[in-house]
């Protein structure tokens, strides 16, 4: 794996070079707090199992930052990359396919914690957000929903003909699950006809099991979104790793 | 000398063209190897099956005695790579981008004294998006040497330079043949094929049309040279014709072309002419070169 310590440290950099995206992984989930935060507060409510509306905020917002990157930030950069012609440059070198993918996954995972740092920052600051799980477990989940939700990107990166194709389907995909999926509205204050779309959308069982995991539950009773995510990653990353192209 | 390249009856057919049709060639180490051919002649994509890039339908290719196809890693470590068409990320910056992709060789060259060599060294700190045309070319021939590569291929070596950056391009690239490296390189430019390659391939329409020295294919053509003379007030009759070297002389005005052949012909004409004493200005001679050979072979203009 030679050039993969630069490779990651370089696209780190480069992630972070990139306003945009820098800004939603990074800035906008703490303004969404700093919003929701003024008109809700921090209050326990019997709604949410006697968690206030941030304490359930923050696992929620991990699962929306891990949805813009794999969904909006993969495939926009990824197929950007192989119309201009970067992954041909990479491909006339010695570097393997997988440093590259191992690359852009570790920046990828980095940048996620790293949102999720500032935003469990921002939290704990303001509103003395809770957190009743193991570390350990709730970083596994991350990584596990991470790479799911990775692997759907890199299947749409796969599919579409260009940057702008990509962003196109990642938006159609990704926005009524930011809405739709519990990860920035809770899917308590939603009708039940809404919810019951929720559970079709990967997303929502994202937002499920790190908000059960960071209030303390078990995997055992996250089963069912373990299975449903383990099968997208492994269909997701099956067929992205079918149909990939380096140009 | 010993054959690094080795490529027998390369086929390679796209949906419906046919873009290489039975090429074989043999490239020697230590020389500067051109492949000179019209828009669509099939030169990148023979140059990127050699390089592993491209996958052919037929034949033997073989890189050090390899086949690219079935050993690419072990290939391309040892060869550098300058693509006819390809990008950087739009912030990566010069420096950056040399320390990146000398991170994926064992083998590296400095990558300062590269810089400096390709003019770059002011821009070590721009973003690619920065950079002109030109600059960006001349960055990927950098990044092409980061490995001290035994064979380098160029595809489009100085496309997009101006005429002060090509020059400078063909002093680098005997450079770096005079310093062991074996140079691949395809060009649209026959005046640079002429002045900078050992050997020349022509191809057209995916065949070979001529393969040898830039030289030898000029002087097999026979063609005839010409000199140009301006003679003010110069009698009719020139004491030119019975010259043995002369064939024929063409007159209008004070403008004189004369027509001839052999090894040196512009001697006994200019001697011929001081001997009469007669007073000539802007004498220019013409010698065919590698266009008029592509002319004589196809029928065609290079360009059309
Ligand atoms: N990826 C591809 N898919 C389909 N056809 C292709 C592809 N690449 C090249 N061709 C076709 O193959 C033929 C040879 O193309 P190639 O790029 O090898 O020519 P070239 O000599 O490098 O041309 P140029 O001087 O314009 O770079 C052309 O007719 C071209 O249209
Ligand atoms: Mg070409």
């Amino acid at each position: 794996m030679r050039g993969l310590l630069q490779l990651t440290i370089m696209s780190f950099k480069l992630y972070l070079r990139e306003p945009i995206a820098t800004f939603f992984t990074l800035a906008f989930p703490p303004l969404l707090v700093l919003l929701f935060g003024a008109m809700y507060g921090n209050d326990p409510d019997p709604m949410y199992g006697g968690y206030g509306t941030m304490d359930i905020t923050m696992p929620a917002y991990t699962a929306l930052i891990l949805g813009t990157i794999g969904l909006l930030g993969i495939p926009i950069t990824t197929s950007g990359y192989r119309e201009l012609g970067v992954l041909r440059r990479f491909r006339a070198t010695p570097m393997r396919p997988l440093t590259y993918i191992a690359a852009d996954l570790l920046t990828n995972l980095t940048m996620t914690l790293l949102g999720m740092a500032i935003l469990i920052g921002v939290g704990w600051a303001l509103y003395r957000v809770r957190f009743e799980g193991q570390v350990l477990s709730v970083f596994v989940a991350v990584v596990f929903s991470g790479l799911t939700m990775f692997a759907v990107g890199y299947l749409i990166a796969s599919l579409a003909s260009g940057a702008r194709t990509a962003q196109v389907i990642g938006m159609v995909i990704f926005y009524p699950m930011m809405f739709l999926s519990g990860a920035s509205v809770p899917l308590e204050v939603m009708p039940e006809g809404v919810r019951r779309i929720s559970d079709f959308l990967p997303l929502t069982h994202v937002v499920t099991l790190l908000r059960g995991l960071w209030f303390g539950e078990g995997w055992g009773e996250h089963l069912t979104e373990v299975f449903i995510l383990g099968a997208i990653f492994v269909v997701g990353a099956g067929l992205a790793a079918r149909f990939f192209r380096w140009e | 000398m010993s054959v690094v390249i080795e490529v027998a009856g390369l086929y390679k057919s796209y949906e419906d063209v046919v873009a290489v049709d039975d090429v074989s060639f043999e490239v020697h180490e230590g020389e500067i190897f051109g492949m000179v051919g019209p828009n669509g002649a099939g030169k990148t994509t023979t140059i990127e099956c050699i390089e592993g890039l491209r996958q052919r339908d037929s034949g033997k290719v073989n890189l050090f005695g390899v086949d690219p196809d079935v050993s690419r890693a072990e290939i391309a470590e040892r060869i550098g790579i300058q693509l006819q068409e390809s990008a950087l990320p739009a912030r990566i910056r010069v420096q950056e981008a040399m320390s990146l992709f000398g991170s994926f060789y064992t083998s590296r060259a400095d990558s300062g004294e590269l810089l400096d060599r390709l003019g770059l060294t002011e821009k070590r700190s721009a973003a690619f998006s920065k950079l002109s045309g030109g600059q960006k070319q001349r960055l990927f021939i950098a990044l092409a040497l980061v490995n001290q590569p035994e064979v380098v291929f160029f595809d489009e070596l100085t496309t997009g330079l101006d005429p002060q950056a090509r020059r400078a391009m063909w002093d680098l690239v005997c450079q770096i043949r005079d310093e062991g490296h074996t140079v691949f390189l395809t060009t649209h430019f026959m005046e640079e094929a002429e002045r900078l390659c050992d050997r020349v391939l022509i191809l057209d329409h995916g065949k070979i049309v001529a393969l040898d020295t830039p030289e030898a294919l000029i002087s097999s053509l026979e063609m005839e040279k010409r000199i140009v003379l301006t003679l003010p007030g110069a009698p009719q009759e020139l004491p030119l014709s019975d010259l043995p070297q002369v064939n024929r002389i063409e007159r209008s005005g004070d403008r004189v072309v004369v027509y001839g052949h052999g090894e040196r012909f512009a001697g006994p004409v200019i001697t011929a002419l001081e001997r009469a004493e007669i007073d000539f200005l802007d004498v220019r001679t013409e010698q065919p070169n590698l266009d008029d050979v592509f002319l004589a072979l196809t029928g065609r203009e290079m360009r059309e």
